[in-house]
């Protein structure tokens, strides 16, 4: 029994089936990668999965409690965390204060009315920030705004204000879209680290074959919205299947 | 001091410094005087700067730091000028009680506007905002205030004024020697004033402007520990970043509800101290220019900053008081020293800024600040201190470009 258990779901816009009968299984403190070409329902389940959006059919489960009908924000509150595609960050914030939010978000709940305390002040806050921060390297552009990082950078940001909050389940979508080669080995070296130390459970919505089969244990192949395969980077690799839907366009 | 870093308790201080000594600052010129005209230092017009820079204030809280425009602020500044009125007329002339009351009443309005309105963001909040403010412009001068009906709570086009029949049940009806009581803080009546003359200057010392400049330190210092506070880092986030708030485990509507409620409950306050300053109320303080008034004096002195509303309210207050004032007769008084086409001459160029023509003046002032100056006068303070520390200071560190300067939280 998975951490993330996914069970039937199916998701239509109006006719056009997006998922169909989606079953996935992702085992606590695994890398779990989904690939599949344009179009095969990746960012759908997604956001099935954070809640953005309530399937049609089916369930899903985290540590034994559904997700659906749930907010976003629960969803969070529950242990999952969420790098999306485009870096969304507080752009008109410094990066420290990026970071604290989540630290806040995590200890203080969804909402509290903490008006008369000092953000300053909130010196456990700042250090589990600052580590956060220490984590992906940036810890010298603490004071910088947000908005004015580079884009590598964002990304990085996005992904300590993820880390901070000690998710149980990090979702990464597209995490080295748009990069150079050697940002992209940056990335995975990073994010090879991050799981060996502290052990998240990591689900890899990715396109790129090299960062999938670098990272991940588990492979599920997603084919216009029904999950084709699913299987180890080995099996992956050689499976015809998986040639003809996937890797044969690529190679 | 008071739970504040150093920038910002230097920063009240002088904001205190600047409120208390307001009855010299503002007559720098001597009685007499042909520019006497632009002397501010008269009780009414000092007691209106500090009590629209509260209204103002409040406004930046909600504006500022989430960035929803609300467009019905006046709403409450009404609401809270009837609520205060009204303690006046059934409990005593004590201003405590009235300025409570009116918190309260227009805090409570703040919820349930704010609840509906902030279903929605961006330019439909701004509309629903305006809408609501409407209808309690209509509720007060007509609906609410029939003169004839039993329940005649703001007495419509007349407005709400005191009388000698009013219950004031833990007051006096009437003064021993007639008279409609004056509101008053523990005996100090707010029309207290004293003069002191000093050559040729009069500087006029007003119980009201220091009651109300009093209640402006507390509210400014309340704003100051919000914006510093988590919940104003909450609030910052709403403005830059929603969707991030949402999957960080935010649920930003009771923060913004928490923000307008606190922003409703200034006016309220703003509007309970006008009432305390002259005990009557209208409904055109309701109306939707006033509502407008607060969202040029927050843009002009700096949305977001913490002392830009209040400039910007003094501003704006200034020019409607001040230039508004000035007619021919002044212009052709300061123009005498020149010939006399000359003089006609400048007084045609200058006659359509001046006098009725003030918010031409204003007009073109918020163009300038809005193209030039888009951080407001705040900005324009700070690219002048900028300059001057440019020329004075070295850089501080070896490669400056390598460690970015911290920015502060929210820019003074």
């Amino acid at each position: 029994m998975g951490i993330l258990e996914v069970k039937n779901v199916s998701k239509s816009f109006g006719g056009l089936k997006a998922l169909r009968d989606v079953n996935l299984s992702v085992a606590e403190h695994s890398v779990h990668a989904i690939i599949g070409p344009n179009g095969a329902g990746k960012s759908t389940l997604l956001n099935v999965l954070v809640g953005k959006l309530v399937p049609d059919t089916g369930s899903v489960m985290f540590d034994g409690q559904s997700l659906l009908g749930r907010k976003p924000y629960e969803i969070n509150q529950m242990g999952i965390s969420r790098v999306f595609q485009t870096p969304e960050i507080f752009g008109d914030l410094t990066v420290i204060e990026n970071v604290m939010i989540p630290c806040f978000a995590k200890r203080d709940g969804v909402f509290r009315m903490h008006a008369f305390e000092t953000v300053e002040n909130e010196a456990e806050i700042v250090a589990q920030a600052e580590a956060a921060l220490a984590d992906v390297g940036m810890l010298e552009r603490r004071d910088m705004h947000a908005a004015a990082l580079s884009r590598g950078d964002k990304r990085r940001l996005e992904l300590a204000m993820c880390l901070v909050q000690e998710p149980r389940l990090l979702l990464l979508d597209e995490p080295t879209a748009g990069m150079a080669r050697a940002d992209t080995n940056r990335t995975i070296e990073l994010l090879r680290q991050i799981h060996a130390k502290r052990d998240i459970t990591m689900v890899i919505i990715e396109h790129d074959m090299h960062v999938v089969f670098s990272l991940a244990q588990r492979i599920t192949v997603l084919a216009q919205g029904a999950p084709l395969v699913e299987d180890t980077p080995e099996n992956i690799k050689g499976h015809p299947k998986v040639r003809e839907a996937y890797l044969g366009e690529a190679a | 001091m008071l739970g504040l870093n150093r920038q910002d308790t230097a920063l009240l201080i002088i904001v205190a410094v600047l409120t208390l000594l307001a009855p010299f600052i503002l007559n720098p010129f001597p009685e007499g005087s042909g520019l006497a005209t632009l002397n501010a230092g008269y009780p009414d017009l000092m007691q209106r700067f500090v009590i629209y820079g509260i209204f103002a204030i409040g406004f930046n809280i909600l504006f500022g730091l989430t960035g929803y425009l609300s467009f019905g602020h006046a709403a409450f500044l009404g609401v809270g000028s009837y609520a205060a009125v009204w303690m006046f007329k059934l409990i005593g002339m004590q201003v405590i009680p009235a300025v409570l009351f009116s918190m309260a009443i227009s805090a409570i309005l703040a919820l349930g506007i704010g609840y509906v309105s902030l279903r929605r963001s961006g330019i439909y909040f701004s509309i629903l905002t305006l809408a609501f403010a409407q209808m309690c412009y209509n509720l007060a001068y007509s609906v609410l205030g029939n003169p004839n009906s039993r329940f005649n709570l703001t007495n419509g086009e007349t407005g709400l004024q005191l009388t000698l029949d009013d219950p004031r049940i833990l007051g006096v009806q009437r003064t021993p020697d007639g008279g409609i009581p004056v509101p008053n803080f523990f005996g100090i009546e707010m029309r207290d004033s004293y003069d002191l003359h000093l050559g040729d200057w009069v500087f006029t010392f007003s119980g009201g402007y220091y009651f109300a400049a009093a209640v402006m330190l507390i509210a400014f210092y309340i704003a100051i520990r919000i914006f510093r506070s988590p919940f104003g880092l909450m609030l910052r986030g709403v403005k830059s970043n929603q969707t991030r708030l949402y999957y960080t485990g935010i649920n930003a509507r009771p923060y913004t509800l928490a923000a307008f409620v606190i922003s409703g409950t200034y006016a309220g306050l703003a509007g309970g101290l006008l009432a305390c300053m002259d005990p009557l109320a209208g409904a055109e303080r309701m109306q939707w220019t006033a509502s407008g008034e607060v969202v040029l004096m927050t843009i002009l002195g700096g949305a977001g900053t913490l002392i830009g509303p209040v400039l910007g309210a003094g501003f704006i207050k200034y020019f409607e008081n001040i230039f508004s004032k000035i007619n021919d007769n002044v212009l052709h008084g300061w123009f005498a020293f020149l010939p006399d086409g000359l003089e006609d001459f400048m007084v045609t160029l200058v006659h359509p800024f001046v006098g009725k023509g003030w918010h031409l003046t204003l007009g073109i002032l918020f163009m300038l600040v809005v193209i030039f100056l888009p951080g407001g006068l705040v900005e324009g303070g700070q690219r002048i201190l900028g300059l001057f520390r440019r020329r004075k200071a070295p850089p501080p560190g070896p490669d400056p470009e390598h460690h970015p300067k911290p920015t502060p939280h929210v820019a003074e």
